[in-house]
């Protein structure tokens, strides 16, 4: 039944202006003792005109945002198996534990004296990393996987320019994600990308061919980004070291290793984790993340500053570069320490569950999406034959000849109540959809959604593709004209009167 | 002078020791909705085969190569505000910008309408 | 293990539709000798309350700012966040979604990301701003390549008032990217001026970048640097460390600045021991395209609605992969809507009331420390933070204080480790937390570890 209703409210789904659009001069949602109006020692600078900014009282904006928040999907909400991403269970006793006083209400630039449990924390959270990775040096500073990489390869760098070395072409794989050969550029490298072989791994022969002595060394994601295990990946680290060049590992889906394969034994020199993905830290729409950096004794002396380290029973930050210990920091990568407080929840997760319980969750992780790959496989076309880790992928030739493409697929698993998975991504396979459930789902969720997914590629294959085209039906919005969004650009509000 | 064609898909049009460039009808179609478009400098050398200007869809940045050698003398303004004319007139009003040529004979290596559409057909 | 949904029943029966004989088939892939049998040496599953227990007795070895009189800044600021901030970045919509890839499903996080960049927007004074970046440090890092892209030019001139770690990592960033940095050293007690930099400026200059308050807490107006920006083709980036001192003073788009960056943690954001922040960016409508990190604009839907998406994607690494404006990624998403609900509560007259309430307690804690034998205020301009010239070496002050139950502000040597000719120097911060109380016990525990 469809009717329009006299508010454009349907239910509990609610129409919400912008506050700009709420707001009443003389409202507001704080209350504050009133200034004394001394004489301001402003250096003459007094604001003297209006900032802009709307008056709402607290009842309004705490509406305002719920109401927001009913119109997204979160991992709370349903089964969000967004491929790459590792959508799992964000635990509430690590929010819980975050906000404790000792630890949210830490200024960074307190007295060491004073913050010898905050420095243990981070010391704590690296032991549990290096345990779990295998390797003797880890960077706490990194404040998401793309800064992560930067640090991993400027610390390349660095220990390239040590050497005395002009080494400055880094092979990434054709399937890799965008962050690193961006990554790569901005630490001045130039970027050689490697074919990948029928089977979705690197092609041995033709990563081979292309090393030589200006190499700086490999960006390889393992598992990789077609949520499989590069088999050859010892080969590639031994080539790359005999070849004097590094190897840098995107830990991006290190959740399907974690207690199972040590990144050490692969020969690895640097790989950033993601404490957002791996570690159960909220993605909260987009950051913040956490991206602590792993290295091997080759790189270790080049990790950036600050650090923390441990004599006798005390725990010192090193702040300087000057400070080194023999070590070469090549910089500083954020304005303080880190992500404290996503060290902090990641703990709290790895403390949870201990080294049985992170051994049986990526176990978990990898046995539902391969069972997610069962269901699928034979209406859907998987990319790559074989068992996946933790995500499973498959390219569009299923949907061949329905005038259905990936994107449309998508919009109608909206409607059926769940997050699609990643599209369009990696590029090596067309119309890619990568799907990965992670371990914190039940068989129950994953056999509705597999469910859901057959009966829409029946319809698909039954010719009803124009059901497709205009879905989503349910959502608070329907398709959204980006076209005229990067056009021409609104990119805030702005009074009527401007 | 008739227009000729490269093979990244941009057509020339050379007139008064002047040559307007622009993006193929063919390579609007594969680009999808044009939302940006960005223009070299005037005064900018370009060298064949170089970056010389990039245009945006919203799924895709492509990069458009200087078909000849020479220096921008005009960029097409007009695509500032509306970048939906390189779909809707990709070969007249949508051009991207005039040069001037170091080597004419260089437009001798590009295609005409016809060698074109024979390669476009061969993709 | 209770974040682990599947039964052992589960496991078996999974297995036999993968066919499969065990979950270590699955890992088939591993090379020999590469794949664990048995646990890594760590400690085994713990409960709720045991986690909660350990996590307590580390939090127990710290003294909070919250439990003792604090005037800490440097770049971090204790500001009271209403209750209501924290609820709301806590609703599970918000706090596990993810980057708004599905805007039909994510118009909760889109439409306060447009919120976010107007209010941005506002309070710095300028067009149009990002949806964050990781922290104020890297946004200064971030703005300088911006410039250098934007007038393909490869020399910046740092300010000397420039916080020395938001150097640090600006250095960090330029240094494998040929990127000249210039600059002078500052000091508390040398006023730096536009002519101070003057000369720097060339032909080859990007950008100029300043910080406004400074370092040092002092306020200046940078018109006419910008003007000798601008006269060069160079762009003048401001640099911000307290989003909260825009209530109180003109914003840097007044002066003519081209990109304004630095921290919004100040804004809805706990101190978290330094991360994570939020990086506020904002820029003037000709250099949008130039900007890094996401953007969300407004648009309409399949029905005419007026919604929201990310646009302007095709800067981002996704698509230009190593021709892209910057390699980041994420934004700092739930910092970001902190600070969009806390701006929201404060609205015009609570964002210009508290940061008023700010000036006069740090005015009052000027007073009081002034009248310390021993201790000279030696700014003649701050909003909210200030630098004390002490008659002995800070960092031996502050651990003496700390003695007394007092976290008496950031000596200036922790921040530059190198100059002997500042290790006297104290820098201050009081904002609205701080009571009459805090004050004096601050002036009276001064007086007597000076004395």
């Amino acid at each position: 039944m469809s009717f329009t209703t006299h508010t454009g409210n349907r239910g509990l789904v609610l129409e919400e202006k912008l506050i700009f659009e709420q707001g009443e001069p003389g409202r507001t949602g704080v209350d504050l003792p009133k200034p004394a109006g001394i004489k301001s020692r402003l250096g003459g600078l007094d604001r003297d005109s209006d900032v802009g900014l709307p008056g709402l009282s607290e009842p309004q904006v705490v509406r305002h945002f719920t109401r927001l928040s009913q119109k997204n999907f979160g991992i709370d909400s349903g089964f969000f198996p967004l491929g790459s991403c590792t959508m799992k269970h964000n635990p509430r006793l690590n929010e819980k534990v975050a906000r404790m006083p000792g630890l949210a209400d830490l200024h960074p630039m307190q007295p060491e004296s004073t913050v010898q449990g905050a420095l243990e924390l981070i010391d704590s959270c690296a032991h549990w990393l290096l345990v779990l990775t295998g390797m003797p040096a880890v960077s706490m500073s990194p404040a998401a996987g793309a800064q992560g990489e930067l640090c991993g390869m400027m610390a390349i760098r660095a220990a390239l320019d040590a050497r005395g070395e002009n080494r400055r072409r880094v092979l990434v794989p054709e399937s890799a994600h965008g962050t690193n050969p961006a990554t790569a550029a901005a630490c001045g490298f130039t970027v050689d990308s490697i074919p990948a072989t029928e089977d979705g791994r690197v092609d041995l022969a033709a990563f081979e061919a292309k090393l030589g002595d200006d190499v700086a060394g490999i960006m390889l994601t393992n598992p990789n980004t077609c949520g499989l295990f590069e088999r050859d990946v010892r080969k590639i680290a031994d080539l790359v070291h005999a070849a004097g060049g590094y190897f840098y590992c995107d830990g991006a889906n290190f959740n399907a290793i974690v207690g199972r394969v040590r990144p050490a034994d692969l020969g690895i020199d640097a790989m950033h984790i993601n404490l957002h993905k791996t570690f159960s830290t909220p993605h909260g729409g987009g950051g913040p993340g956490s991206g602590p950096v792993v290295f091997s004794d080759a790189l270790a002396p080049f990790a950036p500053i600050p650090y923390v380290v441990r004599k006798g029973e005390k725990f010192h930050l090193v702040e300087t570069a000057e400070e080194q210990d023999g070590k070469k920091p090549f910089g500083r990568l954020k304005g303080f320490h880190g992500q404290m407080g996503m060290f902090i929840r990641a703990l709290s997760y790895m403390k949870s569950h201990g080294a049985d319980g992170l051994r049986q969750a990526s176990g978990d992780a990898v046995l539902n999406a391969n069972y997610l790959l069962a269901r699928l496989k034979d209406k859907l076309s998987v990319a790559f034959p074989g068992y996946c880790m933790h995500e499973a992928l498959f390219d569009d030739d299923f949907l061949k000849d329905t005038g259905v493409s990936t994107l449309d697929l998508a919009k109608a698993i909206i409607d059926e109540g769940f997050h699609p998975m990643t599209m369009y991504f990696p590029l090596v396979v067309h119309g890619a959809l990568l799907i990965e459930p992670t371990e914190t789902e039940t068989k129950e969720s994953i056999d509705q959604f597999c469910d859901a997914v057959l009966a829409l590629v029946a319809k698909a294959e039954s010719g009803d593709a124009e059901f497709f085209k205009n879905a989503p039906y349910l959502t608070p919005r329907r398709r959204l004209d980006e076209t005229a969004a990067a056009r021409k650009p609104v990119l805030r509000w702005m009074p009527e009167s401007a | 002078m008739a227009k000729k064609f490269s093979q990244e898909h941009e057509w020339v049009e050379y007139e008064d020791g002047v040559a307007t460039v622009g993006i193929t009808d063919y390579a609007q179609q594969s680009l999808g909705d044009i939302v940006y478009v960005e223009l070299p400098e005037v005064g900018k050398k370009l060298t064949k085969d170089g970056d010389a200007a990039v245009v945006e869809s919203v799924k895709a940045a492509s990069d458009v190569y200087a078909p000849l050698d020479g220096v921008v003398v005009e960029a097409n303004e007009e695509l500032d505000d509306n970048p939906a004319l390189v779909n809707e007139a990709p070969e007249s009003d949508g051009w991207f910008f005039r040069m001037e040529l170091s080597d004419e004979s260089q437009l001798d290596e590009l295609m005409d309408e016809a060698a074109y559409k024979d390669f476009v057909e061969g993709l | 293990m209770r974040y682990l949904p599947l039964t052992k029943a589960d496991r078996v029966s999974m297995l036999e539709t993968i066919g499969a004989k065990s979950v270590d088939e699955l890992y088939s892939d591993v090379p020999e000798g590469a794949l664990l049998s048995e646990p890594v040496d760590l400690p085994h599953h713990l409960g709720e309350l045991q986690v909660e227990r350990d996590m307590a007795k580390l939090a127990a070895k710290n003294m909070g700012t919250a439990s003792v009189p604090s005037f800490l800044g440097a770049g971090a600021y204790r500001h009271h966040v209403p209750a209501t901030v924290d609820y709301i970045i806590q609703r599970g919509e918000f706090l596990t979604a993810y980057t708004p890839y599905q805007p039909e499903i994510a118009q909760g996080t889109l439409q306060y990301l447009f919120e976010f960049q107007t209010q941005v927007a506002s309070i710095t004074g300028m067009d149009v701003a990002n949806a964050s970046m990781w922290d104020g440090a890297t946004s200064c890092a971030e703005a300088v390549l911006m410039a250098c892209r934007a007038t393909r030019r490869k020399k910046a001139v740092l300010s000397g008032g420039l916080h020395p770690h938001y150097r640090e990592v600006t250095e960090t960033y330029c240094q494998y990217s040929d990127t000249e940095v210039a600059g002078r050293d500052g000091h508390p007690e040398k006023q730096a001026t536009a002519d101070e930099l003057d000369d720097l400026i060339d032909d080859q200059t990007a950008c100029v970048v300043v910080q406004y308050p400074d370092v040092f807490g002092r306020i200046q107006d940078h018109t006419k640097l910008a003007d000798a920006c601008h006269a060069k083709g160079a762009l003048l980036i401001v640099v911000f460390t307290e989003a909260m001192a825009f209530g109180a003073i003109k914003s840097p788009g007044s002066f003519g600045a081209d990109i304004v960056c630095g921290e919004g943690q100040s804004i809805g954001n706990n101190l978290n021991y330094g991360g994570p922040y939020v990086g506020l960016f904002a820029t003037t409508s000709k250099l949008v395209r130039q900007m890094p990190g996401r953007l969300c604009g407004e648009t309409v839907d399949q029905d005419g609605k007026r919604g929201f998406v990310l646009t302007l994607s095709t800067r981002e690494q996704h698509i230009r992969r190593e021709k892209a404006t910057s390699n980041i990624c994420t934004n700092s998403g739930l910092c970001s809507l902190a600070f969009t609900v806390h701006m929201s509560l404060l609205g015009e007259d609570g964002y210009r009331g508290v940061a008023m309430l700010n000036h006069e307690t740090a005015c009052k804690t000027a007073d009081a420390i002034d009248a310390v034998p021993g201790a000279e205020v030696v700014n003649d301009s701050f909003f909210n933070e200030f630098t004390v010239k002490l008659a002995k070496p800070a960092a031996e002050v502050v651990e003496a204080l700390v003695g007394k139950g007092i976290l008496g502000g950031v000596p200036l040597s922790r921040l530059y480790p190198n100059r002997d000719d500042l290790g006297n120097y104290l820098l201050v911060a009081a904002t609205e937390t701080n009571t009459d109380e805090d004050i004096a016990d601050f002036a009276s525990a001064l007086k007597e570890v000076l004395a």
